[in-house]
């Protein structure tokens, strides 16, 4: 392996497939797009392989400088190797899921596709801070393209909002990094990373990454683009909206705003908090009253990355573990959860509830795909959802009992949509005829699902695998926060043990019968 | 000891083989599979259980696979087996097994059964997870996963609306309790940090002075640790404030109901308790909040169980009221005595649910006692063993020479409470007693009207189909069916005079597959008192550690005064003859009964008003804050000013930039890159 720029042929490979779908008839850019993503996935279990865990922080590492001081480095720890992962492994099923679901355009359409996840991998790998910027914003024009073009009735509506958040967030990121640029001297990320920016400047760069990240997150209250970019997407798009694009925020907390402003971090917690706590209960009510599917789920995505970021800021290592996991577990489950809609959307061609049900009848199978994703989203153990969330809320825990029991009352909830949303698809009678003649789930259906479903039993039963890669880069980043740490507010205190069991019988003369109290 | 991963394993792999096989494979290979796991399982059970009895067998873990290391934080899957499992083991795969025979007959004419023996096997699986978990977090597994089965299987007739209903709220209201045990298990890591039971078993005495901050309150650490761990016991064992689930969960098949809502799941509070009972010992306000608990609800489930007219919701209150027996009994120190409890509740309580299930059977799906009457002849096996289940639940026994399973469980549990000598443990006492006789009155108020009396079957819908249609329609479970839903609404009462009671319908006695389950249970029922009342309630040694053993109180108990040992016979018999003169001698008792304290009959029928209390509180505010965050707070607000604002000045003020739009957003998007590149390389050259 030694030498092979693997990254940059990651990369290359899906540029070449997008080009390749560009000038290609419909059916022939379907074949090149799931090609090219299935090698991507290939090079990417490669990648994965040949990781050394325990090994240099930065590995596959890749240096060329370009004009003024801004070169072309790539290079990856264990977080980056999971979040590309996720992403190669998504990629192939969206091109699966829009086999016959997009017939307009469709070189254009791969070609987007394409395009998106060579940046993405751009994203997660890059080590410059402006190559990072060019791939982190670039990322969301194929988006655009994507819902601007393919989606549903509303989509320009949708695409404007969901520029028009974006924009507001990445003009403050941008003078950021200019200026930190400017400071530290270097556009190099994991110097930046040790980099001891004062704490008076850190508090403003905090904000400045924290407007971009929010939005991307999304959190409370800059969420509403969300449900409409998700309504409006074709279904890979919203796979990839939820799966990959959602984590853009997450990672941009866990390389920039933690690592790079320890302090302003620690300083901006109760922030992030109290938007968190905000988004889990708020966000969570506004599901149960969907009756648009997409909606529902959109909005569920909103709670369960508030889970994300009470962990990423519970600055101790079960929180940045789990919120790494949920990361990942959301990236599979809702992905899985919009391609369920898809499959029914596909058949019905609509996303309301109530145009559904009994559909556990003539769709078992289907059901049972259903079953499995409603579980692991609402966290049940054994699934992916169950081993992030309680890492994460065990380490927000610690921080603060308040912030982990308004954020945990999110199991209850999430329980209740989820639930009613399965309730009123696959349980009950056969309301519509139309809906009683659906077929169950074909082959190509099945072998979109069925991967995903193995990877979130993987990853609720041993977790281990994903867990291992990036637990030295947790170590690392744990020890560079636990100076800015805040307390715990558990303040436990020893005393005195009691002599006896609390129902230990008074002995003999004493009567009182109240010796244990 | 490989054994154990069969026995826990083995469920699991059937339920896999019939619930994926399903219809490839077909009912009786489905059927076969699970139902021989299971008997497997079982006959593996009892050598360990006999062994731990015998003392020839010592507590083992079995390390199985990693699960999760997270810094401080870590936990594996691994296989417990000591005293307190090898209990478990055999009540669960007993009943396990004897359910899945019973189901061979009683699920016969349902099109779905792979799936319903998947669910059920799946089921045991996890409930054996539960028992055997070495560590908080997979006892929270198998907690869990015990609730998606239960979820499963009470919405098993998925098109019947009610049972989605029900199926939903299960799941949700024990998610309030799974809460608490969440928060339970983070604040155990906290103060410990270890999830391992034993470790913190260990541990936990050194804490007991120690006070800690939560939610911004001052408490003593183990109080709040075991009060949030107990919350979690609440919701999963039905009790108090958190039972509203279980008697809706009677939309399950009953087979579902004797396995999961009174043998085996129910109980998983009470065995998480006397697990965790060293721990418990730390706190002693936990302990009276338990004690408290428990005694509350045995008394307030036992109330509603005398008025209730489904044969399926009397037993399914009467599983919430012994419960809190084996809680209370807890709560006071007494262990064993819970443990005790639940091992023969496990037995005459199945056997209650499936000689009910038989007599539903028989009676073509009527679940309305109101529509019975003189089945005693009609159906005599199963007859003979729901009167062993009451002889057994009403604690039928002379002291010092032989009781049915009952009197020795719950005599005990009364004795300890009143041994315990403090106000806890004197309410509990009192309770215990009210409700054994409430207990009483309706078990044998059960038995009258379903066995006594002359047949009322005549205006019974069910029965009415069966004879008009003159056989059975073969899907009729799992179309919508009426039952449950709306009784009230859809049958006038009979009176008494009606002497066309039969209508012509004949009931038929069940098939073997259904009546050999309840002769084993029976027996269960008759004998698993008087044989095994020493080793649980005194046996030291067999216990060996596994729960706190309190032997002060052992003591204590032996020598409460005679009239208190007297108390729960004398209540029993009271409540037999109440029930005999009000459902066999007066029949028109009830009926004045209800006139003169319509109130009073009307609280305690509607079951104190916890559903529409709930509904009011929690439910429709639920509905209404949603529909007001998401139209006021997301549209109303957020987007009005937010992005919705800012495109209304653009707008206003764009006309002069118009020859660069073009309405499509990537040429903004790219525009946007090429000014950002621009600017990039403006700065840094």
């Amino acid at each position: 392996m030694e030498g092979l720029p693997i990254l940059s042929l990651m990369m290359l490979v899906p540029l070449a497939g997008a080009l390749a779908c560009l000038f290609s008839g419909a059916n022939a850019a379907r074949w090149i797009a799931l090609g090219a993503t299935l090698v991507t996935f290939a090079l990417g279990v490669v990648l994965w392989s040949n990781y050394e865990i325990g090994g240099p922080q930065w590995q596959f590492t890749e240096r060329a400088e370009l004009f003024a001081g801004f070169s072309y480095a790539l290079g990856i720890d264990g977080i980056a190797l999971l979040l590309i992962m996720l992403s190669v492994f998504l990629m192939p099923v969206c091109i699966l899921a829009s086999w016959e679901a997009i017939e307009k355009r469709v070189g254009e359409y791969m070609a987007a596709f394409l395009f998106m996840e060579v940046l993405m991998i751009g994203t997660f790998a890059a080590q410059d801070l402006f190559l990072f910027y060019v791939f982190f914003e670039a990322g969301l024009i194929p988006m655009y393209l994507i819902i601007g073009v393919w989606g549903g009735d509303n989509r320009i509506y949708a695409s404007y909002k969901f520029f028009l958040y974006t924009l507001f967030g990445s003009v403050l990121m941008l003078i950021a990094m200019f200026w930190m640029v400017a400071q530290a001297d270097t556009s190099d990320i994991p110097t930046l990373m040790q980099y001891p920016f004062p704490a008076e400047a850190q508090t403003w760069l905090w904000l400045a990454f924290f407007a971009s990240f929010a939005v991307k997150v999304p959190m409370w209250p800059l969420h509403t683009w969300l449900p409409d970019a998700h309504v409006q997407a074709p279904t890979a798009g919203s796979v990839i909206l939820a799966g990959v694009l959602l984590k853009l925020g997450g990672y941009g907390f866990i390389r920039f705003s933690l690592p790079m402003f320890p302090e302003a971090s620690a300083q901006f917690a109760w922030l992030v908090f109290a938007l968190s706590m905000i988004a889990v209960v708020y966000t969570s009510l506004v599901a149960l009253v969907q009756a648009d599917m997409k909606k529902l789920i959109a909005y569920s995505s909103v709670a369960h990355m508030a889970i994300v970021t009470v962990g990423l800021f519970a600055f101790n290592v079960q929180g940045l573990e789990g919120a790494m996991i949920v990361m990942l577990s959301h990236g599979l489950v809702s992905g899985a959860l919009f391609l369920c809609v898809g499959v029914i959307y596909d058949r019905l061609h609509t996303r309301e509830i109530a145009r559904y049900g009994g559909l556990a009848i003539n769709m078992p199978y289907y059901a049972l795909f259903f079953l499995l994703f409603t579980m692991a989203s609402i966290g049940l153990p054994g699934t992916s959802g169950f081993v992030g969330e309680f890492l994460s809320l065990a380490g927000i825990y610690q921080t603060s009992s308040l912030v982990a029991l308004i954020c945990t009352t999110g199991i209850i909830l999430g329980a209740a949509y989820m639930l009613y949303l399965y309730r009123r698809v696959a349980f009950g009678g056969q309301v519509n005829e139309d809906a009683a003649a659906m077929r169950d789930i074909s082959a190509r259906e099945w072998i979109m699902m069925a991967p995903i479903a193995a990877a979130v039993l993987w990853m609720g039963v041993y977790p281990e695998s994903f867990l291992a890669p990036m637990r030295e880069d947790i170590a690392v980043l744990e020890a560079r926060l636990s100076a800015a740490a805040p307390a715990s507010d558990a303040q436990l205190a020893p005393g005195t043990p009691r002599a006896e069991a609390a129902n230990a019988l008074p002995h003999h003369d004493n009567a009182a019968g109240e010796g244990a109290h | 000891m490989n054994s154990i991963l069969i026995i826990v394993f083995g469920p699991l792999l059937a339920a896999l083989v019939a619930g994926l096989g399903n219809r490839m494979i077909g009912n009786v290979a489905a059927k076969s599979v699970t139902t021989g796991a299971l008997f497997l399982s079982a006959g593996l059970s009892w050598p360990i259980f006999l062994g731990f009895l015998g003392g020839s067998e010592t507590a083992t873990v079995l390390p199985v696979l990693k699960w999760v290391e997270s810094g401080t934080l870590s936990f594996d899957w691994s296989l417990r087996v000591d005293t307190l499992t090898a209990i478990m083991l055999v009540v669960i795969n007993s009943v396990s097994a004897l359910v899945h025979l019973y189901s061979w007959g009683y699920m016969e004419e349902d099109p779905d059964q792979p799936r319903f023996f998947a669910y059920l096997s799946l089921f045991t699986f996890a409930m054996l997870m539960l028992v055997t978990a070495d560590n908080l977090v997979q006892m929270f597994f198998g907690w869990e996963g015990v609730g998606l089965a239960s979820y499963l299987l009470i919405g098993f007739w998925f098109r019947k609306p009610s049972a989605g209903a029900a199926a939903i709220k299960a799941f949700v209201v024990n998610r309030v309790g799974d809460l608490g045990f969440m928060l339970g298990i983070f604040g155990t890591y906290l103060v410990f940090q270890t999830t391992s039971i034993p470790a913190i078993l260990d541990m936990a005495p050194a804490m007991s002075g120690a006070t800690i901050t939560f939610v911004g309150m001052r408490l003593y650490t183990m109080d709040i640790l075991c009060i949030l761990l107990f919350i979690g016991a609440m919701g999963k064992s039905a009790q108090l404030g958190l039972h509203t689930w279980l008697p809706d969960a009677m939309e399950g098949p009953t087979p579902v109901s004797a396995l999961i809502h009174a043998a085996t799941m129910v109980t998983a509070g009470v065995f998480m308790l006397c697990r965790l009972s060293p721990m418990f010992e730390t706190a002693p306000t936990a302990l009276t909040i338990v004690t408290i608990v428990g005694a509350a609800t045995c008394f307030f489930a036992a109330t509603i169980g005398t008025t209730q007219w489904d044969i399926k919701r009397v037993i399914a209150y009467s599983t919430c009221s012994q419960l809190g027996y084996m809680f209370f009994a807890a709560g006071v120190g007494a262990y064993g005595a819970a443990m005790f409890h639940l091992f023969t509740h496990a037995f005459f309580k199945a056997l209650l649910f499936l000689g009910a299930g038989s007599v539903i059977h028989a009676m073509h799906h009527e679940q309305d006692m109101r529509y019975y009457g003189g089945l005693r002849k009609k159906i005599p096996v199963t007859f003979w063993a729901m009167m062993a289940g009451t002889l057994a639940i009403t604690g039928v026994g002379i002291l010092g020479a032989f009781g049915f399973a009952g009197f020795y469980s719950k005599d005990a549990i009364l004795e300890a409470a009143f041994a315990r000598h403090n106000g806890a443990g004197q309410f509990a006492f009192w309770a215990g007693a009210v409700a054994a006789l409430l207990t009483s009155f309706y078990s044998w108020r059960l038995m009258f009207l379903t066995f006594w009396g002359k047949p009322r079957w005549a205006q019974s819908e069910h029965i009415q189909h069966a004879v008009h249609d003159g056989h059975h329609d073969s899907d009729h479970d799992n179309a919508p069916r009426q039952e449950d839903a709306g009784h009230d609404a859809h049958h006038d009462v009979p009176s008494p005079e009606d002497h066309e009671g039969t209508a012509g319908y004949h009931p038929h006695e069940s098939p073997v597959s259904m009546l050999l389950p309840l002769a084993i249970l029976s027996l269960g029922a008759i004998f698993s008192g008087f044989v095994f009342h020493t080793q649980f309630i005194d046996g030291e040694a067999f216990w060996n550690g596994a729960i706190f053993y309190n032997e002060d109180l052992i003591h204590a108990m032996h020598g409460v005064p005679l009239w208190v040992k007297l108390t729960a016979t004398v209540v029993m018999l009271i409540g037999l003859a109440g029930a005999y003169v009000a459902y066999i001698a007066k029949p028109d008792i009830p009926a004045k009964f209800v006139a003169t304290f319509g109130a009073l009959h009307n609280f305690v029928y509607r079951k104190w008003y916890f559903d529409e209390l709930y509904d009011a509180i929690f439910v429709k505010p639920a509905f209404a804050l949603g529909r007001a965050f998401w139209k006021l707070g997301d549209i109303g607000t957020i987007d009005r000013f937010g992005p919705n604002g800012i495109a209304w000045v653009v707008d206003r003020s764009a006309t002069a930039a118009k020859s660069i739009q073009s309405g499509y957003v990537y040429t903004y998007a790219l525009i946007m890159l090429l000014g950002l590149v621009a600017a990039v390389t403006y700065v840094l050259l």
